[in-house]
């Protein structure tokens, strides 16, 4: 490897590096506001110059590439001088209003002045006021503090893919604007905030709320999605202020979603704090004793043997194992995750997971869509399918309805017919397939969550092995699933081979037959004409509609009150942690199984957390170990049966209402009122 | 003084036919295909020996940078031509435009063929309508007559000459700037490296020169580099069009050997200085970006590069704008700072935030209505801008303040005590 001397120190860099990584190899600290890892160099902003050989004038490490033999210095005079003037010149029209800027405490320009600014001001002139502009309800703007990095402009343009901010004007009338002062039609554009090295792009629903250093800030994972991103919750006392993005790799790099950023104000919102029951077609409040003697009577009435519970978009594997073994301790096999009518090869952990790894996009050449619109099921992928498609210039193709993806796609079909095609080479995809030397499939819920959802798995196995997308080292074949719940779920077998296929209509006849009392985890986006008859018992913390109709009504914290266990869509296990105590009397919903089963015969053998996390890996190795990638498992199902001919709809109708949280949210109500329904 | 048969440009005001015949009875297009059968190498080596100098203001030698064109790339090349003159002062490539076009046109060929570009496009300055049109024509009539297009001058070369119309904003004349532009993109300077010779218009290798230093080309190649680098002084040879304007008598363009003395120069093709050479106060020798000379140093100094440079300013585009005893020198210099405020694009921060800076101070020391340490301020200021900018904007804006603080210090503190005088007997 080459090697670079920087100030005296001699060290080895990589080829490629530019001047700035090569002085971090060092150890050497270079200050900057335009560069950012992740997108494209900028070099505007001057305050990375270092000093180089041969050169007359200072250079900007952040875009000069490192060579063999290049000898730098960082801690010159001159250099020490160029960097005092550039901080000088981005403070003279900075307005200086850090007491009341939500920046202050975490911002980059107040850092470095600290370290590169003069200690008084030599600007007698006026300094410059920018108009702010308007950009949607989630990102304030106090353009005045603008120091025109372009890293929104960046991000937007590069990541997000969406063209909607831009630097107007030219000199010192250049301005940050979004153009037309709508709203940024991106599902990621909360990261604009966290890019901002100022105080210009702000959080607007956060704002004036709180300083950083009040904030208990709470390393967890997301549930929006089924990605399990990783994020950092800032609390003050029982309030869940924001969600930041932390650093992670193999999943969300560092981005997450709008909904994952701003749904949190639900958290506050219609929340169940004790429990109810209802009596005379009302919902009374009452305690807890009496609602679990209540629905021990009615278990026991209805016939403990045909209780059924249903798990929702949120429940969490401590949940669904208490759950399970519950309803089972009853003598009742009745459980099951598949509100959605949800379809998977059982004893098959490739037919239900993300195999590939989140990370393996990086170097798809081609990626088969089928079914499924990513950037509404999980931005954050999304995006990092759109690198691929600017970086390697992966092909894409899409089977079902055409949408704006932010890449260009190949657009197959609407219908899911054309998997046969794919299958007997007919399709224009074919011959990429058969010459790509890395290709991914990505299937979607909306082309399995289908009586013939089997079929359509095994289908598409078959042309995965066809056109080596798995192969015996890597297997390529990816379920996109919406819930994180869902592999979990599965995982622990929380499903009931009788309810399969036919989900909503089995359900229906069990409920019809026996009348049976039904726990509903946080279940909510279940079909509600099914549930006629039964008694309803609705674990859940918001009063959505399902709340409403249940016959008892048991609070549960939010995701933020508790510490869960879930599985993302790899395959990975995961774990969030409390960040405050349950609101009101709730209570985490295995206790309220333990509690249950005191009343009954087979007492559940957990008294605490630790003790039934300990049971579930004994039970289930995979959950031995947490934020690991399982080892990808072959391909080992699939037959070639003919497809039903049906034109494909994705499932999710709105982005920012897809759960009982972000329904409650109102800072997403706004958002679809504006982004998706154009209503200023 | 430069002898008739040593000029180059023999149109030069016009007086003759613009078209393609009179270009052909000034020898445009005569013989081109022989001078191609030379080969890329000969046209280049050529060039180098000639030691012709960029003409745009930088004075970078032009056969160097013709060299660094890859030779086996098996990508498109490209020559572009930089006729975006909006230097103030600056009007040398206007009368190249409109009064003699084939000599740039037959240019584009010979230098496009060295480089081995195929494709050339001349970025117009989009006020030089009627320019753009003698252009436009011009590249018609020799498409017609089969100079250009394909096998250009049966020389068995295709090359295509494109025009493109700018918009009128002074940063597109900075080259790279100028490929953003012309991509259709917004003008902002390039970061360099990667240089626009490795990765330049559409990021093919990519050439960019001003068109004097291509209107030049055919005819050194005619009468030899030896020639050529016998006019002048050694480094700073051949003729080059001076554009005179200001307090003289006779403001004009004209071409003249390099290293011409400044006050022969004006005396004999300006009709001197208005009032007198001894009414002379200071003179910005290449365009507004150079520091000015006062008197003392224009009684002496030459017109080229390297001598300007001894006496730190520059030769930039040769625009001399002759200044008399009656300017406000100080007045004069904000007007250009309020030019480079106008005109910088707001990429880098030292520029963006700078000019403006140094606009205002420069506007309050017309009265004299700052501090005596102001002007050592203004002084921090210009250097603070100089050398760190992403182009050369930053550091034109900042070498006429420094011109003036360098050689009017007086001037200004004369008007500071003066402004405070005045304001004590109120």
């Amino acid at each position: 490897m080459p090697f670079i001397t920087i100030d005296n120190q001699e060290i080895e860099f990589e080829d490629g590096m530019t001047v700035m990584q090569a002085c971090e190899l060092a150890g050497v600290e270079i200050p900057r506001f335009c560069y950012h890892d992740r997108l494209s160099i900028a070099g505007n902003c001057r305050m990375c110059l270092v000093e180089m050989d041969k050169s007359p004038k200072p250079i900007a490490s952040c875009a000069m590439p490192a060579t063999e033999g290049m000898k730098i210095k960082t801690n010159t005079d001159s250099i020490k001088r160029a960097r005092k003037g550039i901080m000088e010149f981005l403070l003279i029209n900075h307005p200086l209003d850090c007491p009341i800027c939500d920046q202050g405490g975490e911002c980059d320009l107040q850092d470095q002045a600290l370290h590169y600014g003069l200690d008084r001001s030599r600007y007698e002139e006026n300094k410059r006021a920018v108009k702010n502009k308007y950009m949607g309800p989630l990102v304030g703007t106090i353009m005045t503090r603008c120091i025109h990095c372009t890293r929104c402009v960046r991000f937007s343009t590069e990541i997000a893919g969406v063209d909607d901010l831009g630097l107007l004007g030219r000199g010192e009338n250049a301005e940050i604007t979004t153009y037309l002062e709508k709203a940024i039609e991106s599902e990621l554009s909360g990261n604009v905030i966290d890019l901002c090295p100022v105080g210009a792009l702000t959080n607007k629903p956060y704002a004036f709320k709180a300083r950083p250093w009040e904030l208990n800030k709470t390393e967890s994972v997301d549930i929006f999605d089924a990605m399990g991103s990783s994020i950092r919750i800032d609390t003050l006392g029982k309030k869940t202020l924001r969600v930041l993005p932390r650093l992670n790799e193999e999943i969300n790099e560092e981005w997450i979603s709008d909904k994952s950023r701003f749904a949190i104000d639900g958290l506050s919102k219609e929340r169940i704090d004790i429990p109810y029951i209802k009596r005379n077609g009302k919902l009374i409040s009452t305690e807890w004793d009496e609602v679990l003697n209540r629905i021990t009577q009615e278990i026991s009435k209805h016939g403990k043997e045909n209780t059924l519970a249903l798990s929702g978009k949120f429940t969490d594997i401590e949940t669904l194992f208490a759950t399970k073994y519950f309803v089972q301790s009853l003598g009742s096999n009745f459980f099951d995750c598949r509100y959605d009518n949800a379809q998977f090869i059982e004893n098959q952990r490739s037919s239900y997971l993300f195999n590939s790894s989140i990370q393996e996009i990086d170097n798809a050449e081609v990626i088969l869509l089928v079914g499924t619109n990513p950037r509404w099921e999980a931005s954050v992928l999304n995006a990092r399918i759109r690198k691929s498609y600017i970086n390697n210039d992966c092909k894409i193709g899409l089977i079902g309805k055409k949408i704006d993806l932010t890449y260009e796609y190949s657009h197959l079909s609407d219908n899911i017919e054309h998997l046969n095609d794919l299958l007997n080479d007919r399709s224009p995809f074919s011959e990429l397939l058969k010459n790509s030397k890395k290709s991914l499939m990505i299937i979607g819920n909306s082309a399995i969550n289908f009586r013939d959802g089997k079929e359509v798995l095994n289908v598409c196995s078959e042309i995965a092995k066809k056109y080596n997308i798995s192969t015996n080292n890597f297997n390529g074949f990816n379920v996109l699933q919406q819930d994180i719940s869902k592999a979990g779920a599965i995982d622990i077998g929380f499903y009931n081979n009788d309810f399969a296929q036919n989900f909503d209509q089995k359900i229906k006849d069990h409920i019809s037959k026996f009348n049976p009392v039904v726990f509903l985890l946080s279940c909510d986006e279940i079909n509600h004409s099914i549930l006629e008859g039964a008694f309803i018992v609705y674990l859940g913390h918001h009063g959505d509609v399902l709340a409403q109709l249940a016959n008892v009504v048991l609070p549960t914290p939010a995701y933020t009150e508790k510490s869960s266990t879930y599985v993302n869509m790899e395959g990975r296990v995961l774990q969030t942690t409390r960040c405050y105590h349950p609101l009101g009397e709730s209570k985490e919903e295995w206790k309220i199984f333990r509690s249950l089963s005191n009343n009954f015969s087979q007492k559940l053998r957990f008294n605490n957390l630790s003790e039934l996390r300990n049971e579930i890996s004994n039970l289930f190795p995979v959950f031995k170990e947490i934020n690991n990638l399982p080892s990808s498992s072959k391909l080992d199902f699939g037959s070639a049966t003919k497809i039903e001919n049906r034109v494909l709809e994705y499932n999710i109708k709105n982005f920012y209402m897809t759960d009982v949280i972000s329904r409650a949210s109102i800072t997403m109500a706004n958002c679809s009122r504006e982004i998706l329904n154009k209503v200023a | 003084m430069l002898k008739e048969e040593d000029k180059i440009f023999k149109n030069l005001y016009g007086k003759e036919d613009w078209g393609l015949k009179g270009a052909y009875k000034r020898g445009i297009w005569s013989n081109t295909n022989a001078i191609l059968a030379r080969g890329n190498d000969y046209i280049i080596e050529e060039i180098k020996k000639s030691e012709l100098r960029g003409r745009g203001g930088a004075g970078f030698p032009t056969g160097l940078k013709w060299s660094f064109m890859p030779k086996n790339s098996g990508k498109p090349h490209y020559l572009v031509v930089n006729a975006d003159e909006s230097e103030p002062g600056t009007c040398k490539d206007r009368e190249i435009l409109r009064n003699d076009p084939h000599l740039l046109l037959e240019g584009c060929l010979v230098s496009g063929f060295a480089m081995h570009a195929h494709n050339c496009y001349i970025y117009i300055r989009g006020e030089y309508y009627n320019e753009a049109l003698n252009l436009q024509k011009a590249i018609d009539e020799a498409y017609e007559a089969k100079l250009l297009g394909k096998d250009a001058c049966g020389s068995g070369w295709d090359f295509n000459i494109y025009l493109h119309r700018g918009a009128g904003a002074y940063i597109c004349g900075e080259e790279t700037a100028l490929l953003e532009s012309l991509e259709g993109k917004k003008g902002q300077p390039r970061l360099k490296p990667p240089f626009p010779a490795e990765s330049g218009l559409y990021g093919f290798p990519t050439t960019v020169n001003n068109v004097e230093s291509i209107a030049v080309a055919p005819t050194i190649l005619r009468k030899g580099a030896k020639w050529f680098a016998n006019l002048g002084n050694p480094k700073n040879t051949g003729t080059k069009i001076f554009s005179i304007s200001g307090h003289v008598n006779n403001p004009c363009n004209v071409e003249e050997e390099m290293g011409i003395p400044l006050k022969e120069l004006i005396e004999t093709h300006a009709g001197g200085v208005i009032g007198g050479w001894d009414n002379l106060l200071a003179i910005i020798p290449g365009g507004a970006s150079v520091p000015l000379i006062p008197k003392s140093i224009c009684d002496t100094v030459k017109m080229d590069f390297d001598n300007l440079l001894k006496v730190q300013s520059g030769l930039g585009t040769a625009a001399v704008i002759v200044m008399n005893k009656s300017t406000d020198i100080i007045e004069s210099i904000t007007r250009l700072s309020n030019f480079y405020k106008h005109e910088s694009c707001g990429q880098c921060t030292p520029c963006r935030e700078g000019t403006g800076w140094m606009y205002r101070i420069m506007k309050k020391m017309i009265d004299g209505s700052v501090q005596l340490e102001d002007i050592d301020k203004l002084d921090d200021v210009t250097r603070q801008i100089e050398g760190h900018t992403i182009c050369a904007l930053g550091d034109a804006a900042a070498w006429p303040i420094q011109g003036l603080i360098r050689h009017f210090k007086p001037e200004i503190e004369r008007r500071i005590a003066e402004f405070n005088k005045k304001k004590e007997v109120a």
